[in-house]
């Protein structure tokens, strides 16, 4: 009889023990995702209308890069002259993506072989009209180029 | 301005002879005291008054010039037996035939064209002895276009108004007003339809339905005042102007020498001239639409080579569509895409380059690119997967989560059990 | 009591907890052929648990514009870690509440819970039935993609056909003419101020009825002499429980199976896409009113639509009032109604599901 009851007594504080530990698993398993969540990730927000195109220093003068501008890429050059220019790198015949050539020290897509000044305005080719250019501002390190701003 | 251009003017008449200006109503306003020329003819009626009104709006009369300008004669002298005296330089109305050379007084003169505009041209009536218009005006034909015909005659816009008749959006409807009239183009023997084909062309609906104004209208592959076909060899070179890529690698293509040995004009023997349709893939290949095949008869070495562009050309799309559509899968899920959206920039960039690539009809070059453009594709394919793996990794969590969860509900199923039996 | 004796003795010599102790030990839970019901409600207020606190933390990162609203949500899901996991949670919890709520008042409603003395909490259940509805409708539009979008759109027009108000109602909705940023903004507001707001005041006084007035007994089984409860604690609370663990377990699995798609991003100015439906909980309705033929007499359709599903609500509403002798042959009357309405409801979401999305 002693014995039975002593069983029992095991299989209950067995079982509690489980329930307790389950529940202390699940308690983690569900705060552990919400610590996580409330953590701000790397990149701190969504396209918020200003982005940073490179790190000073990155591009030597006299070449450009392609960078992502929301939903669709940007052009930042760094003019032989030593400043920074930023433009949509949508070409603005058939949507291609432009580059800046240091050769001929301006923009060129390679598509139609238009050709785009460094105010962005369509000098030779296909192109109907200019690039868009976007105000470009130098904060700490970062080359930051802001569309919401305008030119 | 308006106002203050009528108070100067009100002030200058009173200066000039004391005239009781306001008595003489709206029109004579405008006219400059000492121009007798406007004063008696605002007062006449229908040919001899039009003239006097439309030169209100005249960018020579804006700038000075009135109509003892072009005409001559003394437009102080009230007589008009006086002020139109030859006498007095007075020159009447040009015969078309003396036109060009009437307008090209000053219009050929650079030292004095430069008091108005410095940047104006002064070659018109060189370009214009050179068109098919001037050649026949030279041999006497009078029925064609000089001058006046395109800009106007007393009421001539700057060609930058947009209400000038040479605006480019109204070029092709200058140019029609002759061209599309049947009786008027009869004695010539050629056609009339270059308008109509023109509004289906793509130049035409992108000019005349967008506004697009880089956009070609006749203009700018048959010139304005020296206005001819182009060549046969020249085709090229004018298309070229605005597709300077195209014209670039077909002058170095293999089919420069044969088409100009067949007499083929160049661009216009696969796009066609006036009714440059938006060009389509299946000018490629060996189907019905396709134009290779016109010169390229099947069994031969380039009817091969036309299929060869168009099944590579085809990979390569459908490459693009299924990264495309790979891609869009993943956004749609939610999952990370990242910069995977610009590689397929990348491949949608390889095939507008590849579609202008084959007019070096360079089958090899032609593979090169499109093969870049497929491996893109394929990284594009390989990264999209890659993302959407994200979602099974979530699933897998989850699921492992529910079975913890599973066990949990066991476990107090039985607790349950057991507190009930014990009450 | 047991665990933390000094605990309990330290708040109890400043606050007299034993009549909150005496009600836990003393409640008893009626325990029956159809107690099983008597867990919904339960459910439900699980289900809205989950929606506050995953609602308040996209809170964190969501931007409520029409510029922005999509790229932050992509944002949460793409970038933020288990942010994919709160907002599944969200939109699927969501969805199982307006489940659940619809049983728990179908249930409430075939026992004849809402008799006397128990009008109250009818009227209170009923209103915070009406906010859920709300609450979805706002909440759909927030991550502005095309779907939504269109469902909104097609939504506030159907309120434009009220007559005299419609137009206002339309606007008031809208925040303008049409559906845009100013909608957006003012959804938001509706579905993270106003509504919680007057769901949680609804629901604190739903749950103080409950508790003061215990759970009500299917007339049938009133009069039963052998009638047996369980105790509150620890017996029906631990069912409770593993109600909330199996809500849970489902929620986690949809949420695997299907996670909740991010889509396309509303484009104001593109074609409407081929066969928009509104949320599920709408479909009997929106059904409805496309099968409504363009005139009833001389009434337009969907005008007499909409005036019958406005009368709907309110006959829900004044159940309490209309059955006064549940028992009764009245009584048995407005059960097979409801059985009526249920099996019409069912009914009529199948179709708008199997109706071919083309007009």
């Amino acid at each position: 009889m002693a014995s039975e009851g002593t069983e029992k007594k095991t299989r209950r504080e067995f079982l509690n023990f489980i329930l307790g530990g389950g529940f202390t698993a699940l308690f983690g398993a569900v705060f552990y995702p919400v610590l996580r969540f409330v953590m701000p990730p790397a990149k701190s927000e969504a396209f918020g209308g200003s982005v940073s195109a490179a790190r000073i220093g990155e591009l030597p003068p006299n070449s450009g890069k392609i960078f992502p501008l929301g939903e669709s890429p940007g052009l930042l050059v760094h003019t032989a002259e030593g400043e920074y220019k930023a433009f949509s790198a949508v070409c603005t015949h058939l949507s291609c993506t432009v580059q800046y050539r240091p050769d001929l020290g301006h923009i060129w897509c390679a598509c139609h072989n238009g050709h785009y000044d460094l105010t962005g305005k369509n000098v030779a080719g296909p192109p109907p009209r200019p690039l868009t250019e976007y105000p470009v501002t130098l904060s700490g390190d970062n080359v930051i180029v802001s569309p919401s701003r305008g030119a | 301005m308006a106002g203050r251009k009528m108070t100067s003017l009100l002030k200058d008449a009173a200066k000039a002879n004391g005239l009781v200006v306001a008595l003489v109503g709206a029109l004579l306003l405008q006219a400059e005291a000492d121009d007798t020329c406007l004063e008696c003819h605002l007062q006449l009626e229908d040919n001899l008054q039009a003239p006097a009104l439309q030169i209100q709006t005249d960018v020579h009369y804006q700038r000075g010039i009135s109509c003892a300008g072009c005409h001559g004669g003394d437009p102080s002298e009230v007589d008009p037996d006086s002020s139109m005296s030859p006498s007095k330089g007075f020159v009447g109305s040009p015969k078309p035939r003396q036109i060009p050379s009437f307008c090209a007084r000053c219009h050929s003169d650079v030292e004095y064209m430069k008091h108005y505009n410095p940047k104006l041209p002064t070659d018109q009536l060189a370009q214009y002895k050179t068109s098919v218009h001037g050649k026949r005006l030279a041999k006497g034909d009078t029925q064609v276009a000089t001058c006046i015909s395109c800009h106007g005659v007393h009421g001539i816009l700057r060609p930058t108004d947009t209400r000038s008749s040479v605006f480019k959006t109204n070029i092709p409807k200058t140019c029609a007003g002759c061209h599309a009239d049947k009786k008027h183009m009869a004695p010539y023997r050629i056609h009339t339809n270059q308008y109509s084909d023109y509004l289906q062309s793509v130049h035409g609906k992108l000019l005349l339905e967008k506004k697009e104004l880089s956009a070609a209208a006749c203009t700018d592959c048959h010139g304005n005042h020296g206005a001819s076909p182009p060549g046969l060899s020249d085709v090229a070179g004018a298309c070229g102007e605005c597709h300077p890529s195209n014209r670039d690698l077909f002058e170095k293509s293999p089919h420069k020498e044969p088409f100009q040995k067949a007499r083929l004009p160049q661009c216009v023997a696969c796009h066609g001239n006036h009714k440059v349709l938006p060009p389509s893939d299946e000018f490629l290949g060996v189907s019905g639409e396709a134009v290779c095949i016109h010169c390229h008869k099947a069994g031969s070495k380039g009817y091969e080579v036309s299929a060869a562009f168009k099944t590579l050309l085809d990979s390569l799309k459908t490459a693009t569509e299924e990264a495309r559509q790979l891609v869009k899968k993943a956004e749609v899920a939610g999952v990370k895409v990242g910069l995977t959206k610009f590689d397929l920039r990348a491949c949608e960039d390889a095939i507008v380059r590849s579609r202008s690539e084959l007019h070096s009809f360079n089958l090899a070059d032609f593979r090169a690119l499109v093969q870049d453009g497929m491996a893109k594709a394929e990284r594009v394919k390989k990264a999209s997967l890659l993302s959407l793996e994200d979602l099974e990794i979530r699933r897998k969590g989850l699921i492992f989560s529910a079975v913890l969860i599973l066990f949990l509900c066991i476990g107090l199923w039985l607790k349950i059990r057991k507190l009930d039996r014990r009450q | 009591m047991r665990l933390f004796p000094s605990l309990y003795g330290w708040v109890s010599e400043r606050l007299d907890v034993t009549p909150l102790v005496y009600l836990v030990k003393k409640k008893s839970v009626p325990a029956h052929r159809h107690s099983l019901w008597y867990y919904t409600g339960g459910m439900t207020l699980f289900f809205f648990g989950v929606q506050v606190a995953t609602g308040i933390l996209l809170l964190l990162y969501y931007r409520p514009s029409a510029e922005a609203a999509y790229e932050s949500v992509q944002f949460i899901m793409t970038e933020v870690k288990f942010g994919w996991l709160i907002r599944s949670l969200h939109s699927w919890s969501a969805n199982l509440m307006i489940g659940a709520i619809f049983v728990h008042m179908f249930s409430a409603f075939f026992m004849k819970a809402y008799r006397k003395p128990r009008e109250l909490t009818w009227f209170s259940g009923a209103f915070l039935l009406f906010l859920s509805l709300a609450f979805g409708f706002s909440g759909y539009l927030l991550p502005w993609n095309k779907l939504a979008y269109f469902a909104t759109k097609v939504g506030t027009d159907i309120a434009s056909q009220v007559p005299v108000l419609g137009h206002s109602i339309l606007v008031f909705l809208r925040g303008g003419e049409e559906v845009s940023g100013a909608t957006l903004t003012r959804f938001f507001g509706f579905h993270v101020a106003i509504l919680p707001a007057a769901a949680t005041f609804l629901l604190l006084l739903h749950l103080l009825l409950v508790q003061v007035q215990g759970m009500s007994v299917p007339p049938a089984l009133e009069k039963n002499p052998n009638a047996k409860s369980i105790p509150f604690f620890p017996n029906f609370l631990l069912r409770d429980l593993l109600g909330w663990l199996l809500a849970l377990l489902l929620l986690v699995v949809l949420a695997s199976i299907f996670p909740w798609e991010l889509g396309e991003k509303a484009d104001p100015l593109a074609p409407a896409p081929a066969g928009i439906k509104p949320e599920w909980y709408f479909v009997f309705m929106f059904q409805t009113l496309k099968l409504l033929p363009a005139e009833i007499w001389f009434i337009p359709g969907e005008l007499a639509g909409i005036a019958a599903f406005t009368l709907g609500g309110v006959l829900l509403f004044l159940v309490p009032l209309l059955d006064k002798n549940p028992t009764g042959r009245w009584g048995r009357w407005i059960s097979r109604l409801g059985w009526m309405v249920a099996a019409y409801i069912v009914a009529f979401t199948i179709l708008g599901y199997l109706w071919p999305a083309a007009k």
